[in-house]
């Protein structure tokens, strides 16, 4: 395999580099177990996995700050994990337990956390946007400095509601990074057949939105964007918008078959640029690492993935008077601590 | 020959107006298209221009008198030639109500007996009253009570704020927010762009961020843009998550039928919104359950959808004057109590069926009239005690018939007090056709008190 220069040359300690290489590959070992369990019939409806992408999420997370608020679409099992998010409580809620992170009422596509400011986890495709947008309308109106990421894939780049939200961020300049997560397949609709301009990050330039293309297989070089668009907003400038190129290798979602691609396409981006592979040879390399210390890495992953699904499957069903319960407050939830 | 120069209606739901200046005096000359005075309608102060020319003869309503009803003459015109002697005392009489009334206003409305001629309604409230005995009262529009619902609520939480088209600047398209940007500015009172989905799924973010955002439709048709944030977003979410998070938020904004706006600015999306599991619904009636529901769905810590009507905006109630008037959710209000036939209604409804059930007083039907106030949730107790009582029921509502709210009362009604009933229940709605445009047409879609008569009828077969 080609070794990759990386964009930006690292500032990044050899401790960063085995936190970021940690990080993905718990994704890739979540999600290669959530895909186990859904074979096995303990996981339904849909469930997107988001092996390929796990450099997006963890690269922005690195430039993220206590209290930064995020919100993603369906495919948001790294989001959540990447954000710190238990795990259990993620498998649990893909077997629809009571000990999953919405007691097993939102499932795959929605799930929450009020103590990681992760605000879902939307099914409707481009919903989130607006929501991210908000996010950053209230930390403005509250006066902090905290920033949104409003994460969307190419798909969602088509929707209406993403430019209007661009426009609202940009007249009242609100904290928030728009990142495209391009993995260039909306579900089986290749960017080319579906999207009128190439560059998407281009988009917010009518809107007076600077944004610029990431490579999104290299964790380091989305770090040093997401450092570079966090400033930005953070020092009071408006929004950011990031177009993070990146690659699915499974399915849209675990019925696709996945015919509107090569196989050879798919295993090219394997072989030859995947990010967990890329930063295990850098470590190597540079001697941050020996095998030894990465295989013992890989095994605490592989404990903490098995322990998940031994939760979700020992968690119970949620109770039946569930079904009833949620539907008003009496308190806001987000009241409740303050 | 003298003319008379009338009150315009300078809106399509204005019925009278301020005459807030004259830009000319008696003796002067004036060519069309001169601006003869400012008027304040219902929405804003418009410039009223002369149509033809000639000479300003005299002035019958002087500068800043209010409640000037649409047509009435408010000058003499004379043509060249012409003195102020020629106007005689006809001239300056009131103009014939024409048969068919130009700015479409609603049949009933020229209909409404006036004054003392009629005998007033008994109007009884609910089991316990909305306020206690011998507090103050004004009369006050349900425009100017749902101002100070949300200007009390803004004073009391810096959280809540409100956004939507033309609400800050232009002091609200129909003037609902008239005044809150001086007191608040304009980070609490924002104009959005024309971005209804936009604006919606950005409130729903800043609620689950912390924020109590009351969303203003300039419609309610409009709101159909933002229907995926409404229920799939700020709905479900609590849900969703566990109870982790939610969105405690008003949607507000008029529903239902304007006047002479056709199909796709005419609709009641009561029934709609009532649908949905996870959200609240409001639809006042009065002014002063405008001020106590809008209250409580600004506090409420849920998704409030609060159906206004347009053509209420103007109406005036009694509305006490209390430090914090609140009214909670699921209490119907008793209008009026009767013993021979239960009409239930909500919102501009409650219209027809007041009237309805005064003329039936005249032929001696007692009607017992509910008002439900809010349709989730919904006080069923209220609405099932009375037809125990009665044994019969007419629903009023102007919404579309399938799947209607009377539809739904008529199933619940039908299973938990069968026995009870001594003829089918019967629900008056709108026509299931989309509002047309003409005055003769959508006068025949909208529900009228004659509809509502003729059902309370049947169901008492007289």
């Amino acid at each position: 395999m080609a070794t990759r220069k990386t964009a930006a040359k690292p500032n990044v300690s050899a401790d960063e580099l085995k936190t970021y290489y940690h990080d993905m590959l718990l994704i890739r070992r979540f999600e290669e177990k959530a895909g186990q369990l859904y074979g096995m019939g303990l996981i339904g409806g849909f469930c997107h996995l988001y092996i390929g992408q796990e450099a997006v999420v963890v690269g922005l997370e690195a430039a993220a700050d206590e209290g930064d608020k995020r919100v993603t679409s369906y495919r948001d099992h790294g989001h959540m994990l990447a954000c710190g998010m238990d795990p259990n409580g993620v498998m649990a809620e893909l077997t629809g337990r009571e000990g999953g992170y919405s007691k097993g009422k939102g499932g795959s596509m929605h799930m929450f956390s009020k103590e990681k400011n992760f605000y879902g986890g939307h099914g409707i495709v481009g919903a989130q946007v607006p929501i991210g947008t908000g996010l950053a309308f209230a930390d403005k109106y509250l006066g902090n400095d905290r920033v949104s990421f409003a994460y969307f894939g190419d798909g969602a780049a088509n929707q209406g509601q993403v430019y209007e939200s661009f426009n609202m961020a940009a007249v009242w300049k609100l904290p928030v990074i728009f990142v495209i997560e391009n993995n260039q397949y909306a579900m089986g609709t290749s960017q080319k057949r579906s999207t009128s301009s190439p560059e998407i990050y281009k988009r917010g330039e009518p809107f007076g939105i600077p944004g610029e293309i990431v490579d999104g297989m290299d964790v380091l070089a989305v770090k040093a964007a997401g450092e570079k668009a966090v400033a930005h907003c953070r020092s009071g400038e408006g929004p950011y918008i990031l177009e993070v190129k990146t690659y699915r290798y499974r399915g849209h979602s675990m019925s696709d078959p996945a015919k509107y691609r090569t196989r050879e396409e798919v295993q090219n981006m394997r072989e030859k640029h995947d990010p967990i592979e890329h930063i295990r040879q850098m470590l190597i390399d540079g001697k941050h690492a020996t095998e030894e210390d990465l295989k013992e890495i890989d095994k605490s992953i592989k404990d903490v993935v098995n322990k998940s699904a031994d939760f979700a499957k020992e968690s119970p069903e949620p109770a039946l008077d569930e079904l009833w319960t949620d539907i008003y407050a009496d308190v806001a939830p987000q009241d409740e601590d303050a | 020959m003298p003319t008379q120069v009338l009150m315009p209606a300078l809106s399509p739901t204005m019925e009278e107006g301020t005459l807030a200046k004259w830009l000319v005096k008696e003796g002067d000359t004036v060519s069309s298209g001169d601006i003869l005075a400012e008027i304040e309608t219902d929405k804003a102060t418009m410039e009223f221009e002369a149509v033809d020319e000639g000479v300003i003869g005299k002035i019958l309503v002087s500068e800043g008198t209010e409640g000037v009803k649409v047509n009435d003459p408010i000058a003499i015109m004379l043509e060249e030639g012409e003195s102020a002697d020629d106007i005689d005392d006809d001239a300056a009489a009131p103009a014939p109500a024409a048969d068919s009334a130009p700015d479409g206003k609603a049949p009933a409305e020229a209909e409404k007996p006036k004054g003392a001629d009629a005998a007033p309604l008994e109007i009884k409230s609910n089991a316990s009253p909305d306020w206690p005995e011998g507090t103050e009262l004004q009369t006050q529009t349900v425009r100017e009570a749902l101002r100070d619902a949300m200007a009390e609520e803004m004073r009391a939480d810096d959280t809540v704020y409100l956004m939507g088209e033309e609400v800050a600047e232009y002091q609200g398209a129909y003037k609902v927010s008239q005044g809150l940007l001086d007191e608040f500015g304009d980070k609490r009172v924002v104009d959005t762009p024309i971005t209804e989905h936009g604006f919606a799924g950005l409130a729903v973010g800043a609620a689950f961020g912390g924020l109590k955002p009351i969303v203003e439709f300039m419609t309610f048709n409009f709101a159909m843009q933002a229907m995926d944030q409404i229920i799939n977003s700020a709905a479900k979410t609590l849900y969703m998550s566990g109870g982790q998070m939610g969105a405690p938020m008003v949607f507000r904004g008029p529903n239902g039928a304007a006047a002479r706006v056709a199909a796709q600015h005419s609709q009641d999306y009561a029934a709609w919104y009532a649908h949905i599991p996870g959200l609240k619904v409001v639809m006042p009636y009065s002014a002063s359950d405008a001020k106590g529901l809008l209250k409580s769905a600004i506090r409420d810590p849920n998704p409030v959808i609060f159906l206004e009507n347009e053509l209420m905006y103007g109406h005036s109630f009694d509305v006490p004057v209390m430090d914090d008037f609140t009214i909670p959710f699921g209490k119907a209000r008793i209008w009026k109590e009767g013993k021979d036939v239960t009409i239930v209604s909500f919102g501009i409804g409650m219209k027809y069926a007041l009237e309805a059930a005064e003329k039936l007083a005249e032929e001696g039907i007692d009607a017992e009239v509910i008002d439900l106030r809010t349709l989730r949730p919904l006080d069923y107790d209220t609405v099932l005690a009375s037809v125990m009582k009665t044994n019969r029921c007419v629903t009023v509502e102007e919404g579309f018939p399938v799947a209607s709210i009377g539809n739904h009362l008529s199933a619940v009604i039908m299973e938990r007090a069968f026995d009870y009933l001594d003829a089918p229940v019967l629900n008056c709605t709108g026509k299931d056709v989309p509002m047309p445009y003409a005055a003769n047409l959508e006068k025949h879609a909208l529900i009228t008190t004659d509809e509502v008569i003729e059902a309370v009828k049947k169901v008492t077969y007289r």
